[in-house]
């Protein structure tokens, strides 16, 4: 008689290797939340996909007016305009994801409580849907390639990797920010705020260079940084991303290590919070 | 080896009631109460379960019975790994399905189709798996011709039905059902009840959690009667059925609430029967009624009280409100004894009372399956009809009208 392994429920510390294992027996299941939240998001908008052409073209036309055309900040060496909707974009996908991460264990809840699946199921499904938006915006800024005559290098084999690294940004800053947001509501009032002071430190509208020499690890202390340079470089054929950008993988790494392990920590207690 | 599907060991599980650790609360208040306790753990500690021992036998199926907070419904979150015990450990052989609730993960935007795709993935099943049930859910269910149709647009039934479909179908070896069956019709429960059989009879576990006796005693050949989070009897079902019903109250057919500090409290529910006397088992030929005791601390505007009675499948049969014969003033402190006769309408079986105070705005006391009664008597063969009103019928001798309509042109 073939009798499966018992499983075992007890009081334990997080195990991340079994929750990886588990995670990738549940697999389906993040495909099918991603599609859920995809479907319900275009299932009564008239306009569907048109909203993911007309977004980044609206936020860069606003950039550009405000830190070009007014604030007279330039881009050495890379058209404003492709640079600004290129990292408009990429903002987009990761500040849309973050904020709808903050709230989206809360908005788990029924399922949570009435059922087991591995709970980071949640926040790796929820990075997924927002690439759909990301996969549009780099068609926009492809056309507007053409348009300004910009012809990426070779470095552009290298565009999944920075892909991924957005996707590895929302998702750290996501699950933390939706497993504090869990047991302390506040959370969920302040994270506009936050993402509008990521905002300005982040490099969308204006280079990173523009950041003095001394300044520019600190600067990059924000993983986000590292990133965007990083995209440029294989997409806009600009400069390879400089030394200080290793700070940007360093926290970045910190951070996903961080809020996984405090997301594995916290998400034991999520059914008798919620 | 043991052939044992669920074992628990010395399970306990503890809550934090209130504000301590409880849910949704803001910086504001966890430094306010960090300042009251100084770091001292919080007071209000509830056991929802207490060194729980069992074993569940692979093929089996259990039932679990108690009053509300009695620790069923936290002892499946255990046993399906929701929730983590907070000592001792629970294990479990084979492919536990939760069916804590129907239709868990269902969007009202999608449609059927994508909800039965959805709601089987929650419940851990593969797409291949549940394309190849896909018929057979979608006919169970009987919604062939609205399977494209968002499930917002279902009537509450249907939305049942599809999301019981869904979840019947599930290849589970151990099942953890919860009160789902409590929902949607007569006639669409006592399917899903041979469709649970039937689960049963091909060899998979089932721990099954229900306040309708009449279930419990069709599936579940073993029992466990839980109280305040402990095993207080296991055995076979009939037996702890019958010391589950009369007890929890006490024989007399009345039952006492402890002093509370809120605004309107329920001190007594009772059942009373023809001769003056709290019973809890009656006559169902005679006349009965429910009295109901309860204090006011602060003067209410409209304070209304309702009891609801409802029958072993958890039909609501009665639901009588003061508002219902009487306008509302404002309650003034006091104490008040409320009856409510009940003429002889029944049938025979066992019923369940439950309390509601409260008024327009507020909710003060619900107090479900306060107390519980048996009705005792004939059913003249009948024992599935939910009211016996003895109703008079009147019959005329249709021949003798006839003639009378043909005398009437003569006059």
């Amino acid at each position: 008689m073939t009798s499966p392994e018992w499983i075992e429920n007890a009081p334990k510390g997080a195990r991340p290797l079994a929750a990886l294992r588990d995670l990738w027996r549940f697999r389906e299941l993040v495909g099918f939340l991603a599609l859920r939240d995809l479907k319900v998001r275009y299932k009564q908008a008239a306009f569907g996909v048109i909203w993911v052409v007309v977004q980044p073209i609206v936020g860069m036309l606003v950039l550009t007016v405000v830190f070009h055309d007014l604030g007279h900040v330039k881009t050495s060496g890379i058209a404003y305009v492709p640079s600004t909707i290129l990292g408009y974009t990429a903002w987009s996908y990761v500040s849309a994801t973050v904020v709808t991460m903050t709230g989206s264990f809360i908005v788990n809840a029924p399922l949570v409580t009435k059922v087991y699946f591995p709970r980071l199921v949640m926040p790796v499904g929820a990075v997924l849907p927002g690439l759909v938006d990301l996969a549009g915006g780099l068609v926009v800024t492809a056309g507007f390639l053409v348009w300004y005559h910009v012809v990426p290098t070779i470095a552009l084999v290298t565009l999944p990797l920075w892909i991924a690294a957005l996707a590895v940004i929302a998702f750290s800053a996501g699950t933390l920010l939706g497993t504090l947001n869990v047991q302390f509501r506040d959370v969920g009032q302040v994270v506009g705020l936050l993402v509008q002071i990521w905002f300005f430190i982040t490099p969308i509208a204006y280079l990173s260079t523009l950041v003095p020499g001394r300044l520019a690890w600190v600067y990059h202390l924000n993983p986000m940084a590292g990133v965007l340079d990083g995209l440029r470089w294989s997409v806009l054929a600009g400069p390879a991303p400089s030394v200080s950008s290793f700070a940007s993988l360093g926290s970045g790494l910190i951070l996903l290590v961080a809020a996984t392990l405090y997301f594995l920590r916290s998400e034991r207690r999520f059914a008798d919070i919620l | 080896m043991s052939d044992h599907a669920v074992e628990l060991r010395d399970v306990s599980k503890r809550y934090y009631l209130g504000d301590h650790l409880g849910s949704g609360r803001n910086l504001r208040d966890v430094a306010a109460s960090y300042l009251a306790h100084r770091g001292r753990p919080p007071v209000q500690v509830l056991w929802a379960l207490r060194n729980v021992t069992l074993d569940v036998t692979s093929g089996e199926a259990i039932g679990l019975v108690g009053r509300n907070g009695a620790g069923k419904t936290t002892m499946l979150r255990i046993v399906t790994r929701i929730s983590e015990p907070t000592s001792g450990i629970s294990r479990t052989r084979g492919r536990v399905g939760s069916l804590l609730e129907v239709g868990t993960g269902f969007h009202p935007d999608l449609t059927g189709r994508e909800n039965v795709y959805l709601n089987g993935a929650v419940l851990g099943m593969a797409r291949r798996e549940v394309r190849r049930k896909f018929d057979d859910i979608i006919d169970f269910a009987g919604l062939a011709r609205f399977v494209d149709t968002p499930v917002k647009r279902y009537s509450s039934g249907m939305y049942m039905r599809l999301a019981f479909s869904v979840a019947a179908f599930l290849d589970a070896e151990i099942l953890a059902v919860d009160e789902v069956l409590a929902v949607g019709d007569a006639e669409f429960q006592q399917r899903c009840l041979g469709k649970m059989s039937e689960i049963e009879e091909s060899g998979r576990t089932i721990l099954f959690v229900s306040h309708n006796m009449d279930a419990v005693r069709r599936l579940c050949s073993r029992s466990i009667w839980l109280e305040g989070g402990e095993i207080k009897m296991l055995g076979p079902t009939p037996g702890i059925i019958d010391a589950y019903l009369s007890s929890g109250v006490d024989r007399r057919g009345r039952r006492s609430y402890p002093e509370t500090s809120a605004p309107v409290l329920l001190k007594q529910v009772a059942v009373i029967d023809a001769v003056g006397q709290p019973s809890q088992f009656l006559l169902r030929d005679e006349p009965f009624s429910l009295e109901v005791v309860y204090q006011v601390r602060e003067p209410v505007p409209s304070l209304d009280l309702s009891a609801v009675v409802a029958d072993a499948r958890g039909h609501k049969i009665l639901d009588e409100a003061l508002s219902d014969t009487q306008g509302l003033g404002v309650a003034q402190p006091g104490t008040y004894t409320a009856r409510l006769p009940i003429p002889p309408v029944l049938n025979v079986g066992d019923y369940s009372v439950s309390i509601w105070l409260g008024s327009a705005y507020e909710e003060f006391v619900w107090e479900e399956h306060a107390l519980r009664f048996h009705l005792e008597g004939q059913t003249n063969n009948r024992p599935d009809r939910l009211l016996n009103l003895g109703l008079r019928w009147r019959t005329d001798n249709v021949a003798g009208r006839l003639r009378n309509e043909e005398h009437k042109p003569l006059h």
